[in-house]
């Protein structure tokens, strides 16, 4: 059947069962606007402030849903504004199909207006780039596209066509394939042909070793990191970590693949890990992460990481294995798949002597008394009076850290947090994304100051689709994370981290049409935060934080992880 | 038990079959310069099998290294296999063009002796020089280069290394790494 270019593009969103997407248009990506027109009923578009804002939204609709996301942008500026969002989603392992324009055929590479060699630009931060110059290759690159972003290790993908790729009169062959099928398509046929794909399956010998392992163990502790939650192992791995009666501790990326509050939780490890699991993994002898790639956040000195225990990495890509820490045994597969294997394999342990020695040590330091609203106060009321299936989506820095630690997160998708990549201003484009995929969820997105700054033009878009989203922001008057360190490191000089300026973000909610409440105190927390529970619309909690209040505990960078700058 | 890396750095040589696309050669090539590793030479050309390219590219890197780089590279969409070959079960050749001044009788005899001792051709000729085509290991060709200096080298076009395994063994055999077989691509 001969359909229009664009309409195939359309209809390939369909196939993979894509309802919403994210984005902002412009002069080359004009054509699929005028197209999506004609698919308003099916696909739902929405228009954020800025291309960022939509980057980090589909990148937290595909976290919170564990769908692939999707996000338009036009050539140029629109094109690199996405970047950001793009290395944020590479960095954590998301999966998103990011879909722009470029100038048309006679234009490329003459330095047209708004042109920009993004797939170039996109190379190192993507899974894969498609430059789309051949309209019939339509439906092969957008099922390749999505096959690339959604299996294996997820991560974002680019689609660039070229603007006469797209115009309305050229027409392609197209066949609908659903999801299901299209895998068996052709180019992903081809694909699989020339790699010799197989389905990453476990190797038996390598999970049979593992269980030898375990059972010579007498001090196992757990690592549950981001595979466990974009591989929605969450089952497995608990029952895994039951069998195994070990302390399991919980990098930023796996907060939600393991109850929070279970009992054999240890808390985040690493640099602001908790005692108990930073002791735990100076002490274990079999040290067992699934789905982490040790990152210098985690594994602060590599060479002195777990030195007691035997490390035992199980990911699903090969290229992680041995590359941050050496390890001493490994399995390849996706993490469901080989705690499925392990968990028929093992048996019932018990630890109670390791468990003793570890867990009591998890009790949370006690904060500095202040006469101020603190931190703390502010997380527990949060808790207390929102449901506990809540999607948190936080920025970068202190607040970032308060969130993990204080919060208990059940289920994949309800921790939404730029862990590997960093990224300030990524929480109000995620939480819009969360809120999109999970409109039953209350939806929280926790900010500092200096990060709601940067992207808090979202709020237009909060308004404009009435999402009730609740932005707290953690108000302390600085660039508390850095400022810490400079207090810390660099001998109390706060070179540039003090932000003594406005905008009043009470005042500027109330400019977008939304709510905006001061907090200064305990009292106020509760009050303001059960109003905007039942406010129905977006709202802004400004809460007003004393500056020097500090990240607890914390390990400098580079350290022995038992090394404690502050408990 | 850990595994032991050789941490001693010296030259590897990877193969490397892609799917000859645009952009693949610097796909591939900017895996080297993101972790910060200088290729030795690179060298790029078709195959036997229509699409596919075959590119050798020789680094300085210890075990560790070169083991990461060659699992980066296999995580890359257009590329169908990675192997690290060593010098004692590869063969390796470079070959380069010399143009060396030679501006009288005795000079150009020189030059000519010395190029017959190496097995060079002189390919082309002109009143005061001589240009040299001389194909071989990386130290027979810096041998020549280094005694043809004598007489003022002009210029030289070299290409990089290539290589291909001794005996029956192929890129396209199942001998590779055991992760590689069992585990296949896993991008999909």
């Amino acid at each position: 059947m001969k359909i229009r270019a664009t309409a195939a593009i359309m209809e390939c969103l369909l196939e993979q069962e894509v309802d919403t997407v994210f984005g902002y248009p412009g002069g080359t990506i004009l054509n699929l606007y005028d197209e999506l027109y004609n698919y308003k009923d099916k696909i739902t578009h929405i228009l954020t402030a800025h291309e960022q804002g939509a980057s980090h939204a589909a990148d937290g609709y595909a976290r919170s849903t564990g769908k692939v996301g999707v996000c338009f942008a036009t050539s140029g500026p629109g094109a690199t504004n996405l970047t950001t969002g793009i290395a944020t989603a590479y960095m954590d392992s998301s999966p998103v199909v990011f879909i722009s324009c470029n100038v048309s055929e006679p234009l490329l590479g003459k330095d047209a207006f708004q042109e920009v060699d993004i797939t170039g630009i996109a190379m190192p931060i993507t899974k894969a780039t498609y430059l789309v110059r051949d309209p019939q290759t339509i439906p092969d690159v957008m099922r390749q596209a999505f096959a690339v972003a959604a299996t294996g290790r997820p991560g974002p993908v680019l689609i660039d066509f070229l603007k006469n790729v797209t115009f309305p009169n050229v027409e392609i062959d197209y066949e609908f394939v659903p999801w299901s099928k299209n895998r068996s398509c052709s180019s992903i046929q081809a694909l699989a042909t020339s790699h010799e794909l197989k389905a990453p399956e476990p190797d038996m010998g390598d999970v049979d070793t593992l269980v030898d392992m375990i059972a010579q163990s007498e001090r196992p502790l757990l690592i549950c990191g981001g595979g466990v939650v974009r591989g929605r192992a969450h089952r497995q791995f608990q029952e895994f970590a039951e069998k195994l009666d070990a302390p399991v501790a919980i990098t930023v990326m796996g907060g939600g693949g393991f109850p929070g509050g279970h009992e054999l939780t240890t808390g985040m490890i690493g640099m602001h890990g908790s005692q108990a699991s930073n002791v735990a993994c100076n002490e274990c002898d079999l040290l067992i992460a699934v789905g982490c790639r040790f990152s210098d956040r985690v594994a602060l000195d590599p060479a002195s990481f777990a030195s007691q225990a035997k490390i035992v990495q199980i990911d699903i890509d090969r290229s992680e294995i041995d590359k941050n820490v050496l390890t001493d045994h490994h399995i390849i597969g996706s993490a469901k798949r080989v705690l499925e294997l392990l968990n028929e394999k093992l048996s019932q342990y018990s630890h109670p002597v390791w468990k003793q020695h570890i867990l009591p040590l998890r009790e949370p330091s006690i904060p500095r008394n202040s006469e101020q609203l603190t931190p703390k106060q502010v997380l527990e009321t949060i808790r207390r009076l929102a449901p506990q299936d809540t999607i948190v989506a936080t920025d970068v820095g202190q607040h970032q850290m308060w969130s993990i630690q204080h919060f208990h997160f059940d289920y994949p998708g309800q921790l939404l947090t730029s862990g590997g990549f960093g990224t300030m201003g990524f929480g109000l484009g995620a939480a819009i994304g969360a809120k999109m995929g999970n409109p039953d969820k209350v939806v929280i997105h926790t900010t500092g100051d200096g990060c709601f700054r940067m992207n808090c033009h979202e709020l237009a878009t909060v308004e404009h689709y009435h999402l009730p989203i609740i932005t707290v922001v953690f108000n302390n008057g600085t660039l508390g994370m850095v400022r810490q360190w400079q207090n810390l490191i660099y001998h109390q000089r706060y070179s540039q981290t003090t932000l003594d300026r406005g905008p009043d973000f009470v005042k500027l909610a109330q400019a977008y049409g939304l709510k905006g409440f001061r907090v200064t105190s305990l009292a106020e927390m509760e009050a303001a935060f059960q109003a905007a529970l039942d406010a129905g619309c977006g709202c802004v909690l400004d809460c007003r934080l004393d500056m020097d209040e500090m990240v607890r505990p914390m390990v400098a960078g580079g350290a022995h992880i038992t090394d404690f700058l502050l408990k | 038990m850990k595994k032991e890396f050789d941490s001693q750095k010296k030259l590897y040589t990877l193969s490397i079959l892609v799917r000859d696309i645009p952009g693949v050669l610097s796909q591939v090539a900017r895996l080297f310069s993101r972790k910060g590793y200088n290729i030795e030479s690179i060298v790029s050309g078709e195959t036997d099998k229509p699409n596919v390219t075959r590119i050798t590219i020789v680094l300085i890197a210890d075990e560790l290294m070169i083991n990461q780089i060659a699992d980066q590279c296999r995580k890359l969409i257009p590329v169908l296999s990675v192997k690290i070959l060593d010098e004692a079960t590869s063969i390796q050749r470079e070959f380069a063009l010399i143009k060396v001044k030679a501006a009288d009788r005795s000079a150009r005899d020189e030059v000519i002796q010395m190029s017959n001792i190496f097995r060079a051709n002189i390919i082309d000729v002109s009143r005061d020089t001589l240009t040299v085509a001389i194909f071989g290991d990386k130290s027979k060709t810096a041998a020549l280069i280094g005694l043809l200096e004598d007489f003022g080298i002009l210029e030289i076009a070299k290409t990089g290394t290539l290589a291909i395994e001794r005996g029956r063994s192929t890129i396209y055999d199942d001998n590779k790494l055991k992760e590689e077989y069992n585990y296949g691509k896993n991008v999909l």
